[in-house]
């Protein structure tokens, strides 16, 4: 990390000095502000479906902090260059959007402009947003300028210099910024095209789940390689997956839906709320999504199945070398992880897990520590944390036997300065996010009373 | 196996499988009954005890990662003559109706207050979300925690409850 | 009541006539026969009319008094040392309460439907007045004084030249063993040092500081463990259990089978526990059951075959309604969710049997545990230990039957039986599944001129007494079969409980249809049908006052003759600041709900205000104020913890909770899948206001909050949302669907 931190500041200083020299390219011009507009004079049927795009962009999960109201923003995000804090998209005058035109929203999703013509940051993924089309902008629109006004001013970001000069974003945009609406592939079917215009667009996928550069832009060549979130590692989600049973669109269709999926387990940190938000979203462009993802994935992907999976994970219990870490899984992990309790409810045995066959050990450390929480008055699943549990040497030898047990992958190193590391991040998590809504749960109960 | 276990300040051998939980060892080897059993799946709170100064569940705890460690649980506080804080406030407050989880909420308290002494409102209830209480306490609950943070905050806590809840 | 009254023993004994059944302690309680039964002794008295069933005092002067109820943790045991401490002159801490046990207190059945204090504190307060009056009457008798020259303090009787004669002193042996009379000398409650005080609860001390005091703690001398493999789903036969494997296991005693019960009893609590997931992987069951569709419960339980009675017909032809709406109301089944799985422990030793149980009903389920095993009652003893809170007939009666069964098979040695989560969240009997239809019109001034009320329902209470309503008994290979359903009568009720409304309509209709046939395993919870019941009118008065354009407290008001209800009333509204015309903030809404729990316990209103996330339909409750008449008032702090704990377990139940099933299985077995309240949801306040009654007759106050509770919050959200929602529990997901329909 430290080492983009310094060749991206260098970087940043060149790029400083060529916008400036291009400022005309620099300058955006304000756009005149509005009486906010009367959330009558919004189409419903138009608000309805802003309220369906939102919950695809999970415009909430990012805009909302725990303890405060929905879209006002206060959400600390942890970059490479320092924290940026999400900003009130709620219709308040003073303090939001409510005094932005529809033509300063499209700005922004296209360009990520604000309404007064400054930069703003790519954390905000306007490099994603800017494929989405005008109507679908309209109907966002609708939706946030329908949404309670919420008076809550934003909070200073704490970035380093240059990065807290916003003349850095304009050569920023210049290099990695391509402004234009998703065009269709001719040679693939709708239903592909749909996938590919929100993955693309608004459920911005790559944001998370590509790898960046020096200076903060996806790779490119590398799109769904993998990257993180909040300190949670985001997988690669093309043929580079590490999951042990291969996605399928099928797969990749129910656990979008639900939450989880019995070859792979249930989605925890920040894809708990992306798949909360898509509990609300038309079933049909879940599919979409599913489609798309699968042709990333690599269809026909010839892998094991679960049960051949399951197998091999007992089969290595000899092979696994370390007494102490078996001791421990099986006095404490086993009770859940091998009950035969199917999931949601049941923990997921531990050779399906992605988060084992990983690179990064960052979300198993994550999920020992401090488990899975439920989700207020619905049925969810619930972890216990091991955070007090066990100390750091635990851990790691705790984990190091899941991954050689489990995983087949080359050990992890490091592991006790991960886990130093996920206690502190973990702690900041779980007191900012406000967590999703809808739990993962059984088919047969989700949506249930 | 034979495992070594300081429990409340006393020194103990405890002779039970590496892979007993910590609850069955605290109820049925050294017979204290504070620490409850309410779900043994991590979901309630009920059996909660304070390890080296964290608050665990002691029914997802197994021996063999507290050897060794120092264990409290509500009897090594106080007693009904000489209260610690946490317990005399629960009684002033009369924060119990069965009263069965209620052992497990003043050892995650005793922990938080242990670490801050000046908890919030919202720093107190997610420090107990992991708690259930089916009767409807939690009013009283909150109550006496804030009132045992008053106590703490303004008494001089004894020697020998320094000692055992460290 | 005020007036003197004077019992002198041996008139009282010249007076009662006939047979006099002496009582032997060590024969236990048989089915007294009352010599010449006083018809207007009061309920509990009545089933027990000697006063030294209720009150025993040493010649040493140790004062004991008993009650046939079970101290559950709403402090009773409390409320009535206070109760006999005041009545007797004696100081608080200086008698202790012994508590149901089938071989020391009365059969005052189940400690259940908000009686306790009712009957159990009505008895022990008439009984310990009269003892205070003998022994008034014996010093008189002694120091050869007019008895009005006495007093009582401190536990002596004091003449006016301070001679004492101590109560210790002036009991023979069978001193009390005198039937009660029909009027009490009672002191007068402005006198009071004890009663009405919030005296400090006695349980609370042990249980904060790690004292033993539930049946989990007990620990007897070469006890051992037992584990229980219960069936998959009802109904299902073991048709194969190699147990060799476990035998042999670590600690192992014995793998206890009879026929579909299935258990294993080991040295070590943990032992035990291993064993039984080992002998539960050896056991193979047949299974056939078959459970209704979750979606279909209310058009399946209007069309399942029931018995039907019109429980209140009213008619007033000159009163016609002009405008009418109707709506129906739904509760699936709900479980009580005891946060301590049931648990009993049992020794059988020279033929007899001993059970430690957290039952409510000692005497019941003695007679059910002597029939399953086919043994004399008079050989099996029961005694109540406090358990967690239970709200109901959950499956501690259950816990007791399976150590009973288990203790058995292992003569001599104790027997502590634990069940798991799992096993009580899957066969607690739950609360039954309800469904209401009511129908109402407005006349020309906008008052109720008809009202029709439908209620369907099973019954509500499968408990023992009769051996099939356990477990273990219709598990076990000479099978015992579930009795047949029986609808408690009115006016206690059952599914009807409540169906009545309290207030007075010119025409009405209230039609009970009991539903004998019960697919999925239920019984009593805290309420009964008064919660759907109360739920459904509470929250139709509101669509009713809001079709009359009416405030909903002052509608009610307009249709309410019961003073001391329109006290309770009043004084939520003032307590909440409830205004005509108010509104409520942005995305909050006020409600307000009000009943008479049976028509005949203790009144509480409820208002509350509740706040919706219109982004994701939760809502919360953010404050409550409640208002309770319970009479005569013995400890008011412990009544505020009731009708606070009522509240917010009813918000649970109402926002939250359904028992979930697939085709075959209960599905919501532990907290995962049966999420209650927790911390995020506790509200910022609730206040609860009492109006005490000096003199007043107890009125019982345990569950009277449930129903109210929730009609209060269903019209809170209604008024923030302007969405009426009618199908319990009011969940996250049917407020978001309602707000964006």
């Amino acid at each position: 990390m430290a080492r983009f931190r310094i060749v991206g500041g260098v970087v940043a200083a060149l790029v400083i000095v060529g916008a400036a020299i291009g400022g005309a390219l620099v300058w955006r011009p304000a756009i005149a502000a509005i009486d906010p507009p009367a959330p009558q004079s919004f189409d419903p049927a138009l608000v309805r479906h802003g309220r369906e795009l939102a919950a695809l962009g999970n415009c909430s999960d990012c805009h909302t902090v725990r303890g405060g109201k929905n879209f006002a923003g206060g959400r600390p995000v942890p970059t490479p260059f320092g924290t940026i804090f999400s900003t009130n998209i709620t219709p308040d005058p003073e303090t939001g959007i409510g005094r932005w035109p529809e033509q300063a929203f499209r700005r922004a999703m296209r360009s990520g402009v604000d309404r007064e013509g400054r930069h703003l940051y790519p954390t905000f993924p306007y490099d994603h947003f800017t494929h989405v089309t005008d109507e679908d902008d309209r109907a966002l629109y609708a939706y946030l300028m329908t949404r309670e006004p919420v008076v809550a001013a934003a909070r200073p970001n704490q970035l380093r210099f240059p990065f807290n000069q916003r003349i850095v974003i304009a050569g920023w945009k210049l290099l990695f910024l391509r402004r234009e609406t998703y065009h269709p592939d001719p040679a693939k079917g709708s239903e592909w095209n749909r996938g590919a215009y929100l993955v693309e667009g608004l459920a911005h996928c790559g944001s998370c789940h590509t790898p960046r550069n020096a200076l903060g832009a996806e790779r490119a060549q590398a799109a769904f390689s993998g990257g993180e979130a909040d300190d949670w590692s985001a997988y690669a989600i093309n043929a580079k997956s590490p999951a042990p049973v291969p996605w399928n669109a099928d797969a990749l269709d129910f656990y979008l839906r639900n939450g989880w999926h019995p070859d792979h387990g249930t989605a925890r940190g920040p894809m708990a709320e992306v798949v909360s938000n898509l509990a609300a979203v038309p079933s049909s462009d879940v599919n979409a999504i599913a489609v798309y993802m699968a042709d990333i994935f690599g269809a026909a992907r010839t892998g094991r199945s679960r049960e051949a999976v399951v197998a091999q994970g007992k089969s290595n219990q000899e092979k696994a070398a370390d007494p102490q870490g078996a001791a421990i899984y099986a006095a404490t992990c086993a009770g859940c992880h091998e009950s035969g309790r199917p999931p949601p409810y049941g923990g997921i045995n531990l050779a399906l897990s992605s988060a084992l066959s990983a690179t990064d050990p960052r979300n198993l450390v994550n999920i020992v520590l401090t488990g899975v929480r439920p989700v207020a008055g619905e049925r969810s699943p619930i972890m216990p944390g091991f955070g007090a549990t066990m100390n750091d040497q635990q851990i790691a030898v705790l984990v190091n036997y899941l991954r050689s047990r489990f995983s087949g992958q080359p050990a992890w190193s490091g592991l006790e300065s991960v886990v130093q590391d996920a206690r502190r991040t973990q702690t900041a998590y779980l007191s900012t996010s406000a967590g999703p809504t809808s739990a993962p749960a059984d088919a047969t109960q989700r949506d249930k009373p | 196996m034979t495992t070594t276990l300081k429990v409340n300040g006393q020194d103990h051998r405890i002779e039970a499988d590496a892979d007993t939980p910590l609850l069955y060892v605290l109820r049925d080897e050294l017979q204290l009954n504070a620490a409850k059993f309410g779900c043994g799946l991590g979901q309630c709170g009920a059996c909660t005890v304070i390890v080296d100064g964290k608050a665990v569940l002691s029914c997802v705890t197994p021996l063999l990662l507290v050897e060794g460690g120092q264990v409290t649980t509500l009897e090594g506080l106080g007693t009904v003559a000489a209260p610690a804080p946490i317990q005399r406030a629960f009684m002033d407050e009369q924060a119990a109706q069965c009263g069965y989880c209620i052992a497990g909420m003043m050892m995650r308290a005793q922990a938080l207050l242990q670490r801050n002494s000046k908890p919030t409102d919202a720093e107190i209830r997610a420090e107990l979300a992991i708690h259930l209480c089916r009767c409807g306490t939690h009013m009283r609950i909150l109550r006496a925690v804030r009132r045992a943070a008053h106590l703490m905050d303004t008494a001089e806590l004894s020697p020998a409850n320094q000692e055992s809840v460290r | 009541m005020n007036a003197p009254i004077v019992l002198d023993r041996r008139r009282v004994l010249a007076g009662s006539g006939a047979l006099i059944v002496s009582f032997s302690l060590s024969r236990g309680f048989a089915q007294e026969r009352a010599a010449s039964p006083a018809p207007t002794l009061p309920p509990s008295l009545k089933i027990a009319p000697y006063l030294d069933s209720w009150i025993r005092i040493d010649t040493n002067g140790a004062i004991t008094a008993f009650t046939g109820k079970a101290e559950l943790g709403q402090g009773f045991k409390t409320a009535f040392q206070q109760i006999a401490a005041e009545q007797l002159d004696v100081p608080f801490e200086s008698l202790k309460v012994i508590t149901a046990d089938t071989a020391l207190t009365a059969n005052e059945g189940y400690t259940s439907g908000s009686h306790s204090m009712q009957d159990s504190g009505t008895a022990i307060l008439h009984a310990a007045a009269q003892v205070r009056a003998l022994l008034l009457g014996e010093a008189a008798k002694r120091l050869e004084l007019p008895i009005e020259t006495l007093r009582t303090d401190d536990g002596a009787v004091i003449a006016p030249d301070g001679r004492r004669l101590g109560y210790g002193e002036l009991v023979a042996s069978d001193f009390l063993h005198i039937q009660a009379q029909p009027d009490s000398p009672l002191k007068d409650p402005a006198s009071f040092k004890v009663m009405g005080q919030s005296i400090p609860r006695v349980d609370i001390p042990a249980k904060v500081t790690g004292g033993a005091a539930y049946v989990q703690d007990i620990r007897l001398p070469g006890m051992a463990h037992a584990r229980l493999v219960r069936p998959p789903s009802y109904g299902a036969q073991l048709i194969e259990c190699d147990a060799a494997v476990v035998e042999k296991m670590p600690g192992v005693v014995r793998v206890v089978r009879d026929g579909n019960f299935l258990a294993v009893v080991a040295k070590q609590e943990f032992q035990a526990i291993k064993a039984m997931y080992a002998l539960a992987d050896v056991a193979k069951w047949r299974e056939d059951a078959k459970l209704p569709k979750h979606d279909e419960l209310p058009s399946m339980l209007m069309a399942m075959l029931s018995r039907d009675s019109t429980i209140l017909q009213r008619s007033d032809p000159k009163v016609v309604g002009q405008k009418t709406i109707e709506a129906t109301y739904t509760r699936p089944y709900q479980s009580h969710g005891s946060v301590g799985p049931s648990c009993a422990v049992a020794q059988f030793a020279d033929g007899k049997m001993t059970v430690w149980s957290h039952t409510q009903g000692v005497y019941p389920d003695r007679q059910a545990i002597s029939e399953m095993l086919r043994m004399p009652q008079q050989d099996v003893r029961v005694i109540h230990v406090e358990g967690s809170g239970c709200y109901g007939h959950n499956g501690a009666d259950d816990a007791a039957a399976d150590a009973a069964l288990i203790a058995r098979a292992v003569p001599d040695m104790p027997v502590r039986v634990q069940w798991m989560r799992e096993q009580e969240h899957g066969w607690e009997p739950f609360g039954p599944a309800m469904v209401t239809r009511l129908k109402a019109s407005l006349d020309a001034n906008g008052k109720i001129a008809d009202w029709h009320f439908e209620v369907w329902s099973n019954t509500h209470s499968m408990r023992p007494g009769g051996a099939g309503c356990l477990l273990a008994a219709q598990h076990m290979a000479q099978a015992i079969p579930v009795p047949p359903a029986k609808p408690i009568p009115l006016p206690e009720g059952g599914g009807d409980r409540n169906a009545i409304p309290i207030y007075t309509f010119p025409n009405a209709r209230v039609v009970h249809h009991f539903i004998p046939d019960m697919p999925i395993r239920i019984s009593a919870m805290r309420a009964l049908g008064a919660y759907h019941n109360v739920f459904s009118i509470e929250s139709f008065m509101d669509e009713l006052a809001a079709l009359a354009g009416s405030d909903p407290v002052e509608f009610r008001l307009k249709h309410l003759d019961d003073a001391r209800g329109r006290d309770v009333i009043g004084k939520a509204a003032e307590g909440f600041g409830w205004l005509k015309g108010q509104t409520a903030p942005q995305d909050h809404g006020f409600g307000f709900a009000f009943a008479r729990y049976k028509n005949l316990a203790a009144y509480c209103a409820v208002a509350t205000e509740v706040e919706v996330n219109r982004e994701t339909g939760r809502a919360r409750l953010v404050r409550a104020v409640a208002a309770v008449d319970s009479g005569q008032v013995v400890n008011p702090d412990g009544l505020i913890n009731q009708i606070e704990g009522a509240i917010v377990q009813s918000t649970s139940w109402t926002l939250y909770e359904s028992v979930s099933f697939d085709d075959r299985h209960i599905t919501s077995i532990d907290w995962q899948t049966y999420p209650i309240l927790r911390f995020d949801a506790v509200p910022d306040r609730i206040d609860a206001h009492i109006i005490n009654r000096p003199g007043l007759p107890f009125l019982g106050s345990g569950e009277t909050a449930q129903g109210p509770a929730a009609a209060s919050i269903a019209n809170a959200i209604a008024s923030a949302t302007g969405k009426r929602l009618r199908d319990l529990p009011l969940s996250r997901k049917r407020i978001k669907d309602a707000i964006d329909a």
